[in-house]
């Protein structure tokens, strides 16, 4: 009992030291170590690019499969030949809508005149919505405009998507009208290089 | 027996009462009782600093929940100088004792104050501070081209840490080492980057046809999710850190932004479920996806899970963007804290950086979530958005 008491005492009295701290220390230095500073970035490594999947004509769950940017990349872009035919979009919504469907009928003219052509369509989105999810809504509208042009007979695995989120704005306002010219589908013909 | 503990009991509280000086009324004693958006935050008084390191102590110590009033209403005093180097101390002002006294040297006052606030804020809260941590962001010009940036917490000392005059987008840091997945329109295509800052090297993680974007990397550092369409949807997917073993997660209708759960196990991520927008988890290994409920913060997108396991912050949509954070375990309905978009974790999982738009441009701010005290770092280096806070304490 005694001896408990004393345990109890001593306990206490070491909390209180501990908790004051001894005030008769010198004061603690810390020694400051200078934080990150990143070298500037050196150019990418020359990029592998994955092989492409196949397109076997059925619509597999999830979307048709699209072939890799290897089978692009080198072609040339003419970005004037189908700018009529760009398609526009309701507000955060990736379904086209039946007045566009002539526009992408000319897409799909254009693509049978010259079998050596390839598409790229590029998906964008007005202001409204946050940065990642507008990325994927672009996205989302230009492989709605490849699966719309694939069931008008053109082989999807000559057309290639790529989105813009919202960081490429037609028309930089902030008002109804800005945002109806920003959400849109651009269609880019690719030929290919002269010589190849 | 029964006695003893009695004594010991009383022995105790006789010790505790000297200490803490019952009686003294004019001091309000704050409990951390953290409630979301709803605690009170801890008076302190501070005296002795200018300029550079007052501000900065000042900064600091209001995004991780402190106020500051005059001293007698002041539960902590907190006191010093700033002449050569940082010194400082902090009083208790209930128990009447000096629970901090340090001195600091090197670098310079700023690092020395952020050392000190740090001290700080463990000798009150016994939680490590977040003084000397950093973040990544995007800054994008007026032409929608941008960098990605690396900067202290509170925006100071900016670097680029891209030199790609393209798009750029979603800097995810690397927990335990000084680098970054990133997503950049620099070879024209919107792709996936891992850059070692330490380098300064750069590789293609993921290049496929298509989009690839909104990388997020693991809590261990050998995995990165992210948005591909190569498959013709944006869907989730996982793959080894140097861009092998890709395995696709999801098939949903819109899904985006993954990030990761701290342990490792799940991937959360924004979608779209029978015509309604939603949150949902899907395991790393891949299987069913698991709806989150956001009840009352519609339009869930860009979630971010704490370090801690405990919660989710995300954006809700309705005119304006919102700030929201919810308990990950669904227990509890979102917490509506303030405007603003894509919010990451500090992380002691406690304060948040997120950007909002202020004249059509986006600035980074800081928002301790559970006082909601809230500080702008100020514009750095143009439009500034989608920060990521690194996850390491130290640097």
């Amino acid at each position: 009992m005694k001896t408990t008491l004393i345990y109890s005492l001593a306990f206490a009295v070491a909390v209180t030291m501990a908790a004051t701290g001894c005030r008769h220390k010198a004061t603690p230095i810390t020694p400051m170590h200078a934080g990150m500073t990143p070298p500037p970035p050196t150019e990418p490594m020359p990029p592998t690019l994955p092989p492409g999947p196949t397109f076997t004509g059925e619509t597999p769950i999830g979307g048709i499969p699209m072939g890799g940017q290897e089978l692009y990349q080198d072609m040339v872009q003419d970005r004037a030949a189908l700018a009529a035919y760009t398609i526009h979009f309701a507000y955060d919504s990736s379904v086209i809508r039946k007045s566009e469907q002539a526009s992408l009928q000319s897409v799909a003219q254009a693509l049978a005149a010259d079998s050596n052509t390839k598409l790229l369509v590029e998906g964008n989105c007005d202001e409204r919505g946050t940065e990642e999810y507008n990325r994927s809504l672009g996205e989302r509208r230009a492989l709605a405009a490849r699966e719309a042009l694939a069931k008008l007979g053109v082989d999807p695995m000559r057309v290639f998507t790529r989105s813009y989120g919202k960081d490429k704005p037609v028309d930089p306002g902030h008002d109804e009208a800005a945002w109806q010219k920003n959400r849109h589908d651009d269609f880019v013909l690719l030929h290919p290089k002269p010589g190849s | 027996m029964k006695n003893c503990l009695k004594i010991c009991l009383l022995a105790l509280f006789a010790v505790f009462a000297a200490n803490f000086g019952y009686g003294q009324n004019e001091i309000t004693i704050t409990h951390e009782i953290t409630v979301l958006g709803n605690t009170k935050p801890i008076p302190v008084s501070l005296d002795g600093f200018s300029g550079e390191v007052a501000d900065v102590l000042k900064f600091d110590l209001y995004v991780q929940g402190f106020s500051f009033v005059a001293p007698e209403a002041a539960q902590y005093q907190i006191s010093g100088s700033n002449s050569g180097n940082v010194t400082g101390s902090v009083t208790d002002k209930l128990a009447k004792k000096v629970i901090l006294s340090n001195a600091y040297t090197g670098t310079n006052l700023r690092r020395q104050a952020h050392a000190f606030a740090n001290d700080i804020v463990f000798a009150i809260t016994g939680k490590k501070g977040i003084g000397l941590t950093k973040i990544a962001f995007k800054a994008q010009q007026p032409d929608g081209t941008g960098e990605i940036y690396v900067s202290d917490f509170d925006g100071h000392n900016p670097q680029a840490v891209t030199h790609d005059n393209a798009i750029v987008s979603a800097p995810s840091w690397v927990p335990g080492r000084l680098a970054l997945y990133y997503n950049s329109y620099k070879l024209e295509n919107p792709d996936i980057f891992y850059g070692d800052l330490s380098t300064g090297q750069r590789r293609v993680v993921a290049r496929y046809g298509g989009s690839n974007f909104s990388p997020a990397a693991s809590p261990d550092g050998s995995r990165v999710a992210m948005i591909l369409s190569k498959d013709g949807r944006p869907d989730v997917y996982v793959c080894n850190a140097d861009g092998s073993n890709l395995k696709r997660l999801t098939t949903g209708v819109e899904d985006s932004s993954p990030c990761w759960s701290p342990e490792g196990r799940w991937i959360c991520f924004a979608t779209k479920i029978a015509g309604r927008r939603l949150l949902a988890k899907v395991s790393a290994e891949g299987g069913e996806v698991q709806v989150i409920h956001t009840t009352g913060a519609p339009n869930p997108t860009e979630p971010d899970w704490s370090p801690d396991g405990k919660w989710i912050a995300f954006t809700s949509q309705t005119s304006e963007f919102d700030i929201c954070v919810m308990p990950a375990d669904g227990s509890a309905s979102p917490t509506v804290l303030v405007a603003g978009e894509d919010p990451s974790w500090s992380p002691n999982s406690r304060t948040l950086v997120f950007n909002h738009s202020v004249s059509h441009r986006q600035t980074l701010s800081v928002l301790d979530v559970f006082t909601k005290q809230v500080k702008d770092v100020g514009r750095i280096a143009g439009s500034d958005s989608e920060p990521a806070w690194r996850k390491d304490l130290n640097f």
